[in-house]
Formats: structure tokens, C-alpha cells, sequence
């Protein structure tokens, strides 16, 4: 085995303190034979420092399509010749959708909207769409929503809405070779004032936009620095029309080698499959990952795209004897 | 190609446009639309070739065709 992974167990499995830039960057240099001990390594460190529960979550589009940005993986902005068309969901098809959601065991329901930062109508339906749900569903609100005001993060902490999203996508350095319509810095300060204001920081990105290993591993390391409570892991699913269009996919263990190393960076936090990851691992992929680090999935569909069945992934669950995290032990 | 949907979206009779790339169904290959599909709601109403309107939930999805109305998956 490899002296980083020595090092490794010594450090973050012991002392759970998260390996930094260069320590994670020999992780995702690591050789196929050492990845059943990385992703074991990373294993035990998520049983040791978050427990045996899986946090599950269902995600829900309240306006999709039409987004003025320009994130070269996304399907929603309204500057490539994507076929996703603007579209709003009523508060009725809201609460249906957490009430679904409820009922797969999922305690997180996040409302995502495609946009730069939200309007006043965005802010208006975001009021009444929590407050139904709410009145209706026992599940815990998060939001993402762009970027904020402090105003608006103010209106979302009184509206009762628990964690917010926003994901950094990848290392600051190189940030803008995807985005170009607004800066790296600006998604850290709403991350900011995000965190001040006592709401949960979750906060991920996309790997495969066409990033160095050397920049995979500085964005784990600025994640760890950030030190979200949440980070959600997407692996890039190529949308038709958009620049990344026909980037490769991500190869599996280069996927999983990942999944350890932020693991190994950030020990303590909730690590959630995201988008991608049928596509790039497959079901048995999903099974390594959840044996290999990560302890928090998106049940169902995505925002635009279609996941897994709900039921496919807790009966796994059930199988790997990892209990769905229920509902007090969040409150 | 095929339309239209059964309770999956997924076409039963003969269409003539490409539901996930918007082409003519009789031209070209659509394999990988068709695999793709797998994973993704209809983008394009095959009988007409419109940019449907789609939401997805949790558990399921709704297209839309100003035209042809509503496809559930
Ligand atoms: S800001 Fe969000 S919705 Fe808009 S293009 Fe970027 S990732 Fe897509
Ligand atoms: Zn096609
Ligand atoms: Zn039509």
C-alpha cells in the first residue's frame, strides 16, 4: 500500500484531521491496485466521523430553463442552443413533489431555481412554496437559488429554509474556463454571508469539466477551507447543446478515486451523490461509492434529467445495513 | 421512431420526429437518442417536432406540446 495511504489513516482516520492540496492530489495519483484500500480507508473514515446514516434528499426544479449565465455544463442557460425550454412549477406540483419526496424516507427537499440570483418574483413564490410545504409535509427545506443579497438571505432564514446551495463547480483557478458570466469570488461571498446568517452551507461542484487532476485536488482543498456542511459531488453528464456537449464522461475509478480523496479532505462532512453518477459508475459504482465515502444521495430525478429509481437506491441501502437518516436526528 | 407514449413517454407507434434530438426519425441513427432517453424526459414532441415544455420531479416528469398536450413518464 502506498505511503500516502499510511499517512492517510494515520491522520484523517485517527485524528480526523482532513489531508490538504498535495496530500489529496498523491490520493487521486494513487494506482488502480491501491483503490480497494483507498476506498475502504474511506470508509472507515466516514463510519468513524459521520456514522453509519445515509442523508437522503430529493431535489425539485421551481423555474427551470431560461438562466442569463453562462456555466458551460448546463443545460438551463438561455445562451446555448439547448432544447430545454423556460418553465415554472406551481405550489400545488411543489408540494406534491416534497410530499413524494417525504414518502421515500428523504428528510431534505431542496427547491432549485435557474437563475443568476432570485427576483422578487422568485422571492414571492419561494414565501409561499415553503410555507405550503411546510403546512403539509414533515421535511426540511433547502434552497439554491444563485446568488444572494443579504437581504435575501435574511428572507430565506425567516421563511424557514434550513441549508442553501450554491456550488463553487470547480477549483478557482479554473473557474473561469466554465463560467464567464460572473466571477468564482462572487459564489464564495454569497457562501458568506450564507454561513453567517446560521444557515447550513452546502456546497459542491462537477468534476469532468475538463480539469487537471492538479485542479481537482485545489478544489477539494478549497472546499475543506470553505468547510460546508454539505457537499453535494456531480460528475458531468454532457447536455446536448451546451459548450461541454461532447466532453467525455468521467471513467469509473477515476470517479471513485475522487469520491476517497474528498473523503480524506473534508472527513466530517455530509459527501451526497449527485448528478452523473448513473452514467459515469453505473450500479455497481453506486455501491463503491456509498463502501467508499459518501454518506447522502439524491433519491429520484434531477433537476432536468432522470436518476434512479427512489427505491432502487434504498433497498440498497437496506442491504449495505446503512440506516436512512431519519427526520429528529436532523432537527 | 415511435409514438405516442405509453405510461413511460416511450413512443409505440411510428413517429416521424426524434423525441430527444428533434431530427427526422427516419433519418439517421438514434440509437444513442434512444439510450439517452433512458435517463432523460422527451425534449421534442415527436409528432410535430416542437421544444416541449418539460418538469421534472422526484418521481416523475410532464412534456408539453402547445399542439399535441401532455406526455407523463
Ligand atoms: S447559474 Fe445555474 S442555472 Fe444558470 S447557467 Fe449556471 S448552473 Fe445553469
Ligand atoms: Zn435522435
Ligand atoms: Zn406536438
Amino acid at each position: 500500500m502506498s505511503a500516502i495511504l499510511d499517512r492517510a489513516r494515520a491522520q484523517v482516520l485517527a485524528d480526523g484531521v482532513g489531508l490538504d492540496e498535495a496530500g489529496v492530489l498523491e490520493v487521486l495519483r494513487s494506482p488502480d491496485d491501491d483503490l480497494s484500500a483507498l476506498l475502504q480507508l474511506a470508509h472507515e473514515v466516514r463510519m468513524r466521523w459521520c456514522g453509519p446514516e445515509v442523508e437522503v434528499e430529493g431535489i425539485v426544479s421551481l423555474k427551470t430553463g431560461g438562466c442569463p449565465e453562462d456555466c458551460h455544463f448546463c443545460s438551463q442557460s438561455g445562451l446555448f442552443t439547448s432544447p430545454v425550454r423556460s418553465v415554472w412549477l406551481d405550489i400545488p406540483s411543489l408540494v406534491e413533489a416534497a410530499k413524494q419526496t417525504a414518502a421515500t424516507g428523504a428528510t431534505e427537499f431542496c427547491i432549485v431555481a435557474a437563475v443568476r440570483g432570485p427576483d422578487a418574483r422568485l422571492m414571492a413564490q419561494m414565501r409561499d412554496g415553503v410555507a405550503a410545504i411546510r403546512a403539509a409535509v414533515d421535511i426540511q427545506v433547502a434552497a439554491s437559488l444563485g446568488m444572494l443579497t443579504k437581504e435575501q438571505v435574511d428572507e430565506l432564514v425567516e421563511m424557514g429554509v434550513h441549508r442553501y446551495n450554491h456550488n463553487l463547480e470547480t477549483c478557482r483557478s479554473y473557474f473561469p474556463n466554465v463560467v464567464t458570466t460572473h466571477s468564482w469570488e462572487e459564489r464564495w461571498s454569497t457562501l458568506t454571508m450564507v454561513r453567517e446568517s446560521g444557515m447550513e452551507v452546502c456546497c459542491g461542484g462537477i468534476l469532468g469539466l475538463g480539469e487537471s487532476v492538479e485542479q481537482r485536488a485545489e478544489f477539494a482543498a478549497q472546499l475543506a477551507a470553505l468547510d460546508p456542511h454539505e457537499v453535494p459531488l456531480n460528475f458531468l453528464n454532457p447536455r446536448p447543446g451546451t459548450p461541454l456537449g461532447d466532453r467525455p464522461v468521467v471513467e469509473g475509478k477515476d470517479a471513485l478515486r475522487a469520491i476517497a480523496a474528498f473523503r480524506l479532505a473534508m472527513p466530517r462532512t455530509i459527501l451526497r451523490y449527485a448528478g452523473g453518477r448513473e452514467i459515469t459508475l453505473g450500479d455497481l459504482g453506486t455501491r463503491e461509492g456509498l463502501l467508499g465515502g459518501i454518506n447522502a444521495v439524491i433519491v429520484g430525478n434531477y433537476l432536468t434529467t432522470l436518476g434512479r429509481p427512489a427505491n432502487a437506491d434504498l433497498e440498497l441501502l437496506t442491504e449495505l445495513k446503512m440506516p436512512v437518516k431519519a427526520l429528529s436526528a436532523t432537527l | 421512431m415511435t409514438a405516442p407514449e405509453g405510461r413511460t413517454g416511450t413512443p409505440t407507434g411510428p413517429v416521424p420526429w426524434c423525441d430527444r434530438c428533434g431530427e427526422a426519425a427516419a433519418q439517421g441513427d438514434h440509437r444513442t437518442c434512444a439510450a439517452a432517453r433512458a435517463l432523460e424526459p422527451p425534449r421534442f414532441c415527436p409528432d410535430c417536432r416542437r421544444r416541449m415544455k418539460v418538469q421534472v420531479v422526484p418521481t416523475g416528469w410532464t412534456a408539453t406540446c402547445v399542439e399535441h398536450g401532455d406526455r407523463h413518464g
